[in-house]
């Protein structure tokens, strides 16, 4: 099939409410909360991945904006990590393309960093890996992330929540325009979590950064999410998270108790990926599984 | 003091304090058996530079370039494991120079002083070849530190954050060749993976960042160098695995002295 989008190449990208608001039929929200806020800052175009005849990813578009905040969510191998390394163009993907606003600069914090105590690191020498920062403005970055007392500790003594931190401030030293955090708040206790989502929307707020989150969750997200992103192969569906507490998975998960800064995501696609009640629901031209026959797509359109 | 003593402090100095900082990455890159079949590998370069007749340090620096090219060429599949890789290219190439140079008629090759080194031996030549080699290994260590260091934090970190991963390591393996083909000069061959990583491994314990671990080893490469020298004139043993036992008692002293330093300020 023909898009738009494929012809597209370097320059402007493929407008956003074309891009990825396009009612596909599929009865998926697909609205976005802010598309007129910020500029476009990184767009995935029908991107697909293919590790060794394998389909990764398949025809994602996912654009994220300045002063926005978008969480991906998927279980497991569902291609998040993925998604990630091919727009930071870590892989190629066999077809499609990622466009980034010429001079993007991003700030990443990976899934895992791990520093192996044979390498000797304090925190003030590591916030100048790889360019070179002042000592003013590495005490401001740790200042604003809250961690200022592990400036001279070596890297290896700090604890998870501190560490995330650290990565952050690191990140924030770059003066990025997209923040790229992969699983931010994994292995840091729930406590952890709540603050450190508080910084993230924080940092925004101050900044104005374009944040692109991976959550290791699939229900819960930061609720100052504007836009969540399910992941399955391909996107399963988007929207905004709801705000409530007294949904049915917020419940269950606390309770009744209401924490902070989380928030809960409905997921709205009515499809299943275990093929017992696949394709009974009315998909567009746009929606479409990996696994699905040929066939089968052809007959919908 | 003599001249060849004064020839052989020159130059195992001067290997030592290149070996120390470039050795700090073979160990924070878990790359000792890495380096281990480079320098197996240098005899083949002397092999073949005899039996072809050009000069036998540029030979071993290009035959370790081409082994390291291999060893990353066979990083992409999956069957054979790398360390069984890495066993299987350090004694064949072994093996084969061995071959060579017993083929090579009209040679008297000092076999022993190619495998363990003969650092009394060295020449006014051998010097400028350590301290020109030596010079631009540390330029390009230099050149490619701050990249070096990023990429072995995190490689997916430093190619997000626009380093040239591929330029780096091509350079970092260009800068290890040249070093195992001017440090096999004094220890030889089959010691010189020592002089990269025992200096690194005694700094640890005294640094608190990359930098201050990579001076350090290059201070106690160099102090094991004067020791060992020392040590192999006083009690007539061979010069370079007097300086590989020196550097050895530096390492244990580093480990006393490590926890010493934890008991006073744990």
């Amino acid at each position: 099939m023909v898009r738009e989008v494929a012809s597209q190449k370097n320059g402007s990208p493929t407008s956003p409410l074309l891009q990825s608001e396009v009612d596909c039929g599929c009865g998926h929200d697909h609205s976005s909360v802010n598309p007129a806020s910020g500029e476009p800052l990184i767009q995935a175009s029908d991107l697909t991945v293919e590790f060794g005849g394998r389909v990764a990813l398949d025809q994602v578009n996912l654009t994220v904006h300045r002063n926005e905040i978008v969480t991906l969510i998927g279980p497991n191998g569902a291609g998040k990590s993925t998604l990630i390394r091919a727009l930071l163009q870590a892989i190629r993907p066999s077809k499609g393309e990622v466009w980034r606003r010429h001079g993007l600069v991003i700030g990443y914090v990976p899934q895992r960093l791990n520093i192996d105590p044979i390498m000797p690191m304090t925190v003030e020498r590591f916030l100048s890996i790889p360019s070179p920062h002042s000592l003013a403005d590495r005490k401001e970055a740790l200042l604003s992330v809250g961690a200022a007392q592990t400036l001279e500790q070596p890297v290896q003594s700090l604890s998870g929540g501190e560490f995330q931190r650290v990565l952050l401030a690191r990140a924030i030293l770059r003066k990025p325009d997209l923040l790229v955090l992969d699983e931010p708040v994994q292995g840091v206790d729930f406590q952890g979590q709540t603050e450190l989502y508080r910084l993230i929307s924080r940092l925004r707020e101050q900044n104005g950064f374009g944040i692109l989150m991976v959550s290791h969750d699939l229900h819960i997200v930061m609720a100052e999410t504007d836009r969540v992103v399910c992941i399955n192969g391909h996107v399963c569906c988007s929207g905004a998270p709801t705000q409530v507490s007294d949904s049915p998975e917020y419940l269950a998960l606390f309770g009744g108790q209401t924490k902070p800064g989380l928030a809960v995501y409905h997921h709205l696609h009515d499809h299943s990926h275990d093929g017992t009640e696949a394709h009974q629901h009315i998909h567009g031209s746009d929606c479409h599984h990996p696994d699905e026959p040929e066939t089968a797509r052809k007959e919908r359109n | 003091m003599e001249d060849f003593l004064l020839r052989a402090l020159i130059a195992g100095v001067g290997v030592a304090l290149i070996s120390g900082p470039l050795g700090c990455f073979v160990v924070w890159r878990r790359m000792a058996y890495f380096g281990d079949t480079l320098a197996h590998s240098a005899l083949l370069g002397v092999a073949l530079g005899l039996l072809l007749g050009f000069n036998l340090t540029l030979g071993i620096v290009a035959t370790a370039i081409m082994i390291a090219l291999l060893v990353t060429l066979f990083q992409h599949q999956k069957r054979i494991a790398s360390d069984t890789l890495l066993g299987i290219l350090a004694h064949s190439s072994l093996a084969i120079s061995l071959v060579v140079l017993g083929l090579l008629q009209g040679y008297r090759v000092d076999l022993l002083s190619y495998l363990f080194g003969d650092v009394l031996a060295v020449t006014l030549e051998d010097i400028y070849w350590i301290y020109g080699g030596g010079t631009i290994a540390l330029a390009l260590l230099g050149y490619i530190w701050k990249d070096l260091l990023a990429l072995t934090l995190h490689e997916e970190l430093a190619r997000a954050e626009g380093i040239n991963i591929t330029l780096t390591q091509t350079l970092f393996m260009v800068t290890v060749a040249i070093v195992i083909a001017i440090a096999m000069k004094v220890v030889g061959v089959l010691l010189i993976t020592s002089l990269l990583i025992i200096p690194a491994a005694a700094a640890r314990r005294f640094a608190r960042t990359p930098e201050q671990m990579a001076a350090i080893a290059a201070l106690i490469g160099g102090a094991s160098v004067v020791a060992g020298l020392f040590g192999s004139l006083q009690w007539d043993t061979p010069s370079g695995p007097s300086v590989v036992v020196a550097q050895l008692m530096l390492f244990l002293g580093s480990l006393l002295a490590g926890s010493l330093l934890r008991t006073v300020r744990p």
